[in-house]
């Protein structure tokens, strides 16, 4: 038989493959699953943009784009960024639109790391972060953060991970899956020890309009970080346009133009058609992002009072759509936790640890779901809750 | 009338789905389930909250399958009283189930229920025409229903396509 080791990457080989993964296959097998695992918003993407879209497609839009996307679509974006987070990226050369926030993520880390260089990742982290920088040849370095500090990262903590190798810092915010929030504050933290270390910050901020209780502000328009900040943000989540995969980077000149470089011999530039759909979404799209998002902040509002309520610990998070209640009084560890409740309930959440070491002991819900599926997954989740108590008792009674 | 910020939240949730319980809309607006109970009290009295019917698909209950007219209506407004009147005089028919004052090449937009094409019929040509100011009616036989009051009757967007976990 073939070793097809020999062929493959050693990269590709030692990348452990993604926790949410093996729990996808065996949710996707059950019946009457309520999903709480679900990393994307429960609405169809607005009518209006997928009209545009269609319509655009009827008229012939089925070429290639200059290789950073449709220049009126970088317009739109340059405006986006300006009103909303009073940020100023020039469209001719500082903005390219790209195949899902996760391509500029990956177009970011292949133009800056070289062979072994670290980037810090705060954890618990998007699955994706750890892979996308070992696949451009860098070395991800975890940093944990507590639910005490309602997963925030500490300037202490960044500085403790920090080598003459480290090359930037990655932040998510609002974060998937914490739902944690950073606010003005807590940004100046760290944008204060990434120019006393000269680091460059990469900030995904897809989640940015999905924030329920303070205003956002982006990394890039704290005083001193534009120079050194990559911005990446997308119409995934804002938009309900996940399976788009339509999102995009804005950068200083120097950093936008290495990263186009890598874009135009890998991708040549996002698909055409959608980009209309894109113009049309930032063009018309606010009242229906607001009208989702208030949809999003009920459920929020609901789901944590409701853990809370049925014995697990959850601090409220500021954005997303995620909650991430510990489950460290059960006793049982993330994984466990999850399995069984899939099996017990059928309700599917995501295992904390799927999201790094610090994950553990946590799980992540997603309420983009319906209400009434909310309702009926806590009434599940207390059973279970209840049914573990039992056997707790049995088993001390046994002792 | 100006409502809080806290009472059209309490709208926007009883228009989606008037059914939750007080407790669990206190939750989603983390508010006391006393203050929810009284601002929907509150609205209920001024009649911002007129009334709390359900959405119904009798197209696919057997034996109820209702036949529905839109009849554009033209009449002679009265002086004094304006439309107000002959409104009154049609709305107060238990057949009818709407009644628009509009704008346009009619006056009032009537919506007429019955069991059958015959029953309609009967009803505009003898009570509907015969009122003293109708001048003229046009009656539609509504078909089929897609969307009502903001809610799609069957489409293709209310199933869940997402899979069933994804990061």
């Amino acid at each position: 038989m073939t070793d097809y080791n020999q062929f493959l990457s050693k990269t590709v080989i030692d990348l452990p493959p993604s926790g949410i993964r093996r729990f996808f296959d065996v949710a996707s097998k059950m019946e009457n699953v309520i999903s709480l695992g679900v990393g994307e918003p429960d609405f169809v993407t607005p009518w209006n943009i997928r009209d545009e879209t269609i319509a655009s497609i009827e008229d012939g839009y089925t070429s290639y784009t200059a290789n950073p996307g449709l220049l009126e679509l970088r317009q739109e974006i340059s405006n986006y960024l300006n009103n909303r987070f009073k940020i100023e990226y020039n469209p001719e050369n500082q903005i390219i639109v790209t195949i899902g926030a996760s391509q500029a993520l990956d177009l970011a880390f292949r133009a800056l790391l070289n062979p072994g260089e670290e980037v810090l990742i705060i954890e618990p982290a998007f699955v994706s972060y750890p892979a996308l920088v070992k696949l451009a040849g860098g070395k991800p370095v975890q940093v944990g953060t507590s639910a005490e500090n309602g997963f925030k990262v500490t300037p202490e903590q960044i500085e403790a991970a920090i080598t003459d190798r480290t090359k930037a810092i990655l932040i998510c915010s609002p974060n998937n899956p914490t739902g944690t929030f950073l606010n003005k504050a807590d940004l100046e933290k760290i944008a204060h020890v990434a120019m006393k270390h000269n680091l460059v910050v990469i900030t995904d901020e897809i989640y940015a309009e999905l924030t329920y209780d303070e205003e956002y502000t982006s990394m890039a328009s704290i005083p001193g970080m534009y120079e050194r900040t990559i911005t990446i943000n997308g119409f995934s989540k804002a938009f309900a346009m996940t399976g788009w995969r339509l999102g995009y980077v804005a950068a200083p000149v120097p950093i936008v133009q290495a990263m186009l470089k890598i874009h135009q011999y890998t991708t040549m530039c996002a698909p055409h058609m959608l980009q209309h759909g894109a113009i049309e979404a930032l063009r018309n799209g606010k009242e229906q992002v607001s009208e989702m998002k208030r949809s999003y902040r009920r459920r929020r509002n609901f789901i944590v009072t409701s853990l809370n309520d049925i014995g697990l610990d959850c601090h409220t998070p500021g954005g997303a759509f995620y909650v991430f209640p510990s489950i460290k009084n059960t006793g049982l560890t993330s994984e466990e936790f999850a399995e069984e409740l899939l099996k017990k309930e059928r309700v599917a959440v995501v295992p904390g640890n799927a999201f790094g070491k610090s994950g553990e002991g946590y799980i992540r819900c997603s309420y983009a779901t319906s209400m009434e599926q909310l309702q009926e997954a806590i009434v599940r989740m207390e059973r279970f809750l209840q049914s573990l108590n039992i056997n707790k008792e049995q088993l001390a009674l046994e002792k | 009338m100006k409502l809080t910020k806290e009472e059209l939240e309490v709208l926007y949730i009883l228009e989606e789905n008037h059914r939750q319980s007080t407790e669990v809309i206190a939750k989603q607006l983390q508010m006391s389930e006393e203050k929810v109970e009284k601002i929907i009290k509150k609205l209920e009295q001024n009649k911002v909250i007129v009334s709390y019917p359900a959405i119904i698909d009798w197209s696919k209950v057997e034996g109820q399958e209702n036949v529905i007219a839109m009849i554009e209506v033209n009449v002679t407004p009265k002086r004094g009283v304006g439309f107000d009147e002959v409104a009154e005089r049609i709305y107060r028919f238990p057949e009818v189930t709407s009644v628009y004052l509009m704008s346009g090449s009619f006056d009032l937009s009537v919506s007429v229920e019955g069991k059958s094409l015959k029953e309609v019929a009967t009803f505009v040509s003898e009570k509907l025409s015969t009122i003293e100011s109708v001048v003229s009616t046009r009656t539609h036989f509504l078909l089929k229903k897609y969307k009502h009051d903001g809610v799609i009757i069957e489409g293709k967007e209310n199933i869940d396509r997402r899979m069933v976990v994804t990061p």
